[in-house]
């Protein structure tokens, strides 16, 4: 019998499960991944974790717990840093910690540090360290982690391109368009586990590609425009997410087919106060492209964050009929 | 140019001391207060965490004072403090307030940008004159600490109650009044010796509570409602291991020198929390096993609301509380903190911290257990 891996369905994972995937496959390991999100998961994460947490990392636990009995070790890295110089949020880095200390009965966790800030070399170093605790071959770890990085660099090419990881699955989420008012494009910027889970951000893209909306989303701009732009920045921010979003979004400033830009926040996040707070004052300066935050946490009222939506949309298209008399804060 | 810089408990007595070395002209805010809190909460984000609302409110009403450029330190993250100035930046010339916001950043290449800011402070590049300053910068915040450290070993102590509050209150005002590093030195060591004067009562062995937490809510008393003054007054020796010149001396100078700073703590909490994860969480988790190994009675954890590196914190600390069999309380703070509740909270924890002492020497140890 193989030896069973469990990845928890949230956080890192939807930006990077391509990679972690293929590399335990590839090592002969058979990986388990928790459920979509349902009700019951968020409950027990709600329930378990401090209160202070913002919803993802709740929402972590919650995917931990479902997987927990099923595996033979649980894949939460610490991941400090995924690029050079910069930072994730300080609770991914603490996240194999807050699991230990709250959730009790845990397979063994496989939480080798990832820290590319001083060093990019350190890369292999621990990737190594993590297969060793499939395989002691390592030619087969290297060779594992090459297949892994081709399907994930496979994977980041087609979210340039605009192919949601949702569309992979099934593939019938196609655009509706709205009679007489055509496509319009709108970027959402948020982070890629809450933009990615449909269950906590409610069908957000389902509910936008049903009114006629084309999603852009800061992953879906390449790294050298991203790079470029926040350059310019005054001082170089030190959060992955927030070089992206900001970066991003000085580009769709810059770009005229953008129509809005939703900012999903998940409440009690710290970057979000802050990048998203940076990003409005810069769309508000610039331009007089609408701009609203949809904020999420565990209590979740569809129906408000519908009507929201809806009104958002619903004054872009005025705008596009009545040429921009429309004020942008609505 | 008129400078400013944010409140932070007793910063401002050192950053007085160098500014008055320097020669520069500056505005001292007002003491944090609430109409601070409450302009700053006014401007920035909801979401933002408490001490930058307060600065905020600090950088407002210099303003009104006649200040035109601000004094920060920066970082480089994780936690939001590094960013806090560029957040400054943006929301002072949102609000159409004409402030400059200069940063002293530990720059990971560029020294240039630097330089330049000392330049702007110091009013000239006399390396001589600036070594000087800072070193004496960093012994007067060495002393102001070392003093704070002595009221809350005497406050319990004291026989006649609220001795230490009125000579250490009155030192903090008076402060303001005296020029230069030398007189301030001097004032410390008066008011060291008053308050090693007040008489005290020797034969009481106080309850002894540590304080962890974020730095900015723990160091400054009117974020955390003066839990350290009002413990003390209980009857209780508090002690609080991250200080400013501790800060100062870890993270600012030794870090550009490239030394280690104290492993003590980050050898205490390995078993728990494996790695350096941003802000003082590392020292949270370090030093409430030091506390707990050293026989305190119980840990009181204080972060703003939102703070990302003491949520992770906050969620090992009951394993601390489990594994060594110590009672610890978060006191979690925002602007919306009513002070009923809070100290309703403190009170109780005192309570239980009282009755646990009791059944020990009546009944062995361990018996009332907080779980």
């Amino acid at each position: 019998m193989s030896i069973k891996v469990g990845i928890p369905k949230s956080l890192f994972y939807y930006q990077m499960y391509p990679l972690w995937n293929t590399f335990f496959e590839e090592l002969g390991a058979e990986v388990v991944t928790s459920r979509n999100t349902t009700k019951k998961i968020l409950d027990d994460g709600v329930r378990i974790c401090v209160d202070e947490a913002c919803v993802p990392v709740k929402l972590f636990h919650g995917h931990v717990l479902d997987i927990k009995d099923k595996v033979d070790f649980l894949f939460i890295p610490r991941l400090t840093s995924i690029s050079k110089s910069e930072y994730i949020c300080p609770k991914f880095g603490g996240l194999p910690d807050m699991i230990k200390n709250t959730i009790m009965g845990l397979p063994e966790i496989i939480d080798v540090e990832i820290n590319y800030r001083k060093d990019k070399n350190s890369e292999l170093a621990s990737i190594i360290k993590i297969g060793r605790f499939i395989t002691n071959n390592e030619m087969l770890i290297r060779r594992a982690y090459n297949t892994a990085l081709e399907k994930f660099n496979d994977y980041n090419d087609k979210i340039q391109k605009g192919i949601l990881p949702e569309d992979e699955k099934n593939r019938n989420s196609n655009l509706f368009v709205v009679k007489d008012s055509g496509i319009i494009n709108i970027a959402v910027i948020g982070h890629p586990y809450t933009l990615y889970d449909s269950y906590i951000n409610m069908n957000l893209f389902k509910k936008l590609r049903a009114n006629g909306v084309n999603i852009i989303t800061q992953e879906m701009i390449s790294e050298e425009i991203i790079n470029h732009h926040a350059a310019k920045l005054n001082k170089k921010v030190f959060w992955n997410f927030g070089r992206k979003a900001l970066g991003s979004i000085m580009h769709m400033i810059e770009r005229n087919d953008i129509k809005g830009i939703i900012y999903l926040m998940s409440f009690g996040c710290g970057i979000d106060s802050f990048i998203g707070d940076l990003s409005e004052r810069m769309v508000r300066r610039n331009t007089d492209i609408p701009f609203i935050y949809v904020t999420i946490d565990e209590h979740s009222g569809e129906a408000g964050v519908d009507t929201r939506l809806e009104a958002f949309i619903d004054m872009i298209r005025w705008r596009e009929n009545n040429e921009i008399n429309i004020s942008a804060y609505g | 140019m008129k400078l400013t810089f944010p409140h932070m408990g007793n910063t401002y007595i050192p950053v007085k001391a160098m500014l008055d070395d320097l020669g520069t002209q500056y505005v001292i805010p007002p003491f944090n207060n609430k109409k601070a809190l409450e302009m700053g909460t006014k401007h920035a984000p909801e979401l933002a965490c408490l001490p930058l609302k307060i600065n905020l409110g600090n950088f407002l009403q210099a303003h009104k004072m006649g200040a035109d450029t601000v004094l920060i330190t920066g970082g480089c993250g994780p936690c939001r403090f590094g960013y806090y100035c560029e957040m400054h930046r943006e929301i002072l010339k949102d609000l159409g307030i004409d402030m400059n916001v200069i940063t002293l950043d530990l720059p990971a290449n560029d020294y240039g940008k630097l330089i330049d800011n000392v330049k702007k402070i110091a009013g000239g590049l006399n390396i001589y004159k600036i070594l000087k300053t800072v070193k004496n910068t960093v012994e007067i915040s060495k002393m102001v600490d070392e003093l704070e450290k002595l009221t809350f070993k005497i406050r319990p102590r004291e026989i006649q109650k609220g001795m230490t509050d009125k000579i250490y209150k009155s030192f903090l005002y008076n402060v303001l009044k005296i020029n230069g590093s030398k007189a301030i030195k001097k004032h410390i060591e008066e008011t060291r010796n008053e308050l090693l004067n007040i008489e005290t009562d020797k034969t009481i062995k106080p309850l002894r509570v540590g304080i962890v937490g974020e730095i900015y809510t723990t160091n400054d008393p009117f974020s955390n409602l003066f839990i350290e003054s009002r413990l003390g007054n209980e009857g209780i020796e508090v002690a609080r291991p991250v200080t400013i010149s501790g800060w100062i001396i870890d993270h600012m100078i030794k870090k550009a020198l490239h030394l280690k700073g104290d492993e003590r703590n980050k050898k205490a909490a390995k078993p728990y929390l494996g790695a350096m994860i941003g802000g003082h969480s590392q020292e949270t988790i370090g030093n409430s096993v030091l506390f707990a190994k050293d026989g305190y009675d119980g840990i009181i954890q204080i972060f703003p609301l939102g703070c990302m590196p003491e949520i992770v914190s906050e969620s090992i600390l009951p394993s601390i509380e489990r594994d060594f069999k110590i009672p610890v309380m978060s006191l979690i703070i925002d602007e919306m903190t009513g002070e009923a509740g809070y100290m309703t909270r403190i009170e109780a924890f005192i309570d239980l911290l009282k009755r646990r002492r009791e059944v020990d020497t009546f009944e062995g140890k361990g018996m009332l257990s907080w779980n």
